[in-house]
């Protein structure tokens, strides 16, 4: 149980600090700072990751395998294209 | 549970993601941060391969390889107007991970000892789903390759229901069914958020997609949060919480700016068409006087399209101060680098020019910015709407290009449409102000813009890549 709370801690707190930190982002970065955030959301790749830790059936591993290609093209592709963005900004 | 130096490295590496997120203030800060970010993660993945024996190495690394390559050579690859549809793309990759993996999840939980991880799966499997398949529809509509909206009224609403009840259905069986049938419930968990996903992007409108795309990025956070309450996984809750963080920030940032409530956006399949007698004069007079059409002159002759180019010439050369104001027409037509360039001679021609971008103009959150920085726009002359809406007044011209809706006077001046009370940007309260539209029809909220019968606007109307090019007598490229 204290698991749990330990979890829904570490939500609650990240969730509280990004929100202060992410509201002063200028709209300007919007659309990088979307992007950035969707190279994050590929952290799933972690979870598919350790799937294969146990013993995999063949549905288990084309899954598995499957939500890796989607996360490293999330992963890679979005951490480039944000760099990409950001690059083309000057001043 | 992990040991307690396992948690401590899981939470330094959170703690750097959170450092990366708070550089973006400026655009060096943020590719800092990005970089940064991108090594802590890279740490995360090789701490996983290293902590643990991950089996079926082969499989995992060629998934990894051909995902990664895919990832980067279309992401390096894609030309600018095309990032709004790119971004959803990759936002529905996440989703779609996080829904694969939520699944694979619930196989593995035993019942009843393990209810919540089998809870959070289910979680995960929904919200994962959702964004996956409502990320390839928001994709396709931002690439103008489908333009469905609401046609039948309550059909939505009854495919949603829908969908949800047979969500729960698919999951109580997936959880309590065995044998041949147990695979078949799996699936339909599985099938029954991709449908729910596809309603909700289907019946979102164009100018909503900002809100529409936010939330879906909200969404694939959320999905890997709760991934990782299912699996104990600190770095995916972390990670998850801040994505899903941001995607709201974003969703309300957006929906502040249009003035209605997210539920609207979603539910309302886009604002209903304006009530046909939206004459600006009755509440007008006091607030802007001269966006007032007088009777004598609603059905003014408009010029002829030389004369109305010779008079904007004419305007733009006696000015001193210059606003442009773009909007999702300049990214249609693909004009931003005559913008760009009409901006640059302008200004070494002595002017003081300047670009105000409403926080919904275009596509997605920050679209404007992106299309002018690739056109070489200074970042610095990029005035967002509270900084820049006071100068109007004060300024010689301003220059539309392809907006209509956000700097529709009628939000201030006519109560009841469906941009009443929506925060514009008052290009009226300029001296002269040059319309380069692609006609008069109104924008997308279907509110008539008094713009386009107000004496002191001269209208180009026209593809905004050719209009913008002849203002400085070059021809669109």
């Amino acid at each position: 149980m204290s698991e749990i709370l330990l979890m829904l801690g570490i939500f609650a707190v990240t969730s509280v600090v990004s929100y202060a930190l992410i509201s002063r982002v200028p709209q300007r970065l919007h659309t990088p700072l979307m992007a950035f955030t969707n190279a994050i959301s590929a952290v799933t790749i972690l979870g598919a990751l350790l799937l294969f830790t146990a013993e995999v059936d063949t549905a288990a591993m084309l899954l598995g395998a499957a939500a890796i290609v989607l996360a490293a093209f999330n992963l890679l592709g979005g951490f480039s294209v944000t760099d990409r963005m950001l690059r083309m900004f000057r001043s | 549970m992990d040991n307690w130096y396992e948690l401590l490295v899981d939470l330094i590496v959170i703690a750097v993601f959170i450092g990366g997120i708070a550089q973006f203030r400026t655009p060096k800060r943020a590719r800092l941060g990005t970089a940064i970010t991108a090594v802590a993660f890279g740490a995360a993945l090789a701490l996983v391969v290293y902590r643990n024996t991950v089996g079926q190495l082969w499989v995992v690394g060629a998934a990894f390889v051909v995902g990664g390559i895919a990832g980067l050579v279309v992401s390096e690859r894609i030309t600018m107007t095309r990032i709004p549809a790119l971004i959803a793309l990759q936002n529905g990759a996440g989703g779609g991970a996080s829904l694969l993996v939520s699944l694979v999840e619930l196989g593995r939980v035993s019942l009843p000892t393990d209810a919540i991880g089998a809870g959070f799966a289910l979680a995960g499997v929904l919200v994962g789903g959702v964004a996956l398949s409502g990320s390839v529809i928001a994709a396709a509509k931002l690439d103008n390759h489908l333009r469905i909206r609401a046609a039948v009224p309550g059909a939505y609403d009854r495919a949603v229901a829908l969908a949800l009840l047979g969500f729960a259905a698919a999951a109580a069986l997936a959880l309590t069914v065995t044998g041949f049938e147990r695979p078949v419930a799996f699936a339909a968990t599985a099938l029954a958020p991709l449908a729910l996903g596809a309603v909700l992007a289907l019946r979102v409108g164009g100018a909503d997609m900002p809100v529409l795309i936010s939330l879906l990025n909200a969404f694939s956070g959320l999905a890997a949060a709760f991934l990782g309450v299912a699996t104990s996984n600190e770095m995916l809750i972390a990670a998850g919480a801040m994505v899903g963080s941001s995607g709201t920030i974003l969703t309300l940032v957006m929906a502040r700016a249009m003035n209605r409530s997210v539920r609207a956006i979603l539910t309302g399949g886009g604002p209903k068409p304006a009530t046909p007698p939206a004459t600006p004069d009755a509440a007008g007079e006091a607030h802007a006087p001269a966006t007032e059409p007088g009777p004598e002159l609603a059905p003014k002759q408009p010029p002829s399209a030389t004369a109305a180019l010779r008079q904007a010439k004419g305007a733009l050369a006696g000015a001193t101060s210059i606003i442009i104001v773009p909007g999702y027409g300049m990214a249609l037509a693909q004009a931003q680098h005559e913008v760009a360039s009409l901006a640059r001679k302008l200004s070494q021609a002595g002017k003081l020019v300047r670009f105000a971008v409403h926080p919904v103009a275009g596509r997605m959150p920050g679209h404007m910015h992106v299309l002018l920085a690739e056109a070489d726009v200074d970042y610095d002359d990029l005035y967002e709407m509270d900084a820049i809406n006071d100068d109007f007044a004060s300024t010689d011209v301003a220059i539309v290009v392809g907006a209509s809706d956000v700097v529709n006077p009628a939000a201030i001046t006519v109560p009841d449409t469906p941009i009443s009370g929506m925060p514009i940007l008052r290009a009226h309260e300029a001296s002269t102000v040059i319309v380069c539209n692609l006609d008069d029809r109104p924008g997308y909220s279907g509110v008539p813009n008094p713009l386009y019968t107000d004496p002191k606007s001269i209208l180009l109307f026209g593809d905004a890549k050719e209009t913008v090019a002849s203002l400085i007598g070059e021809h669109a490229r």
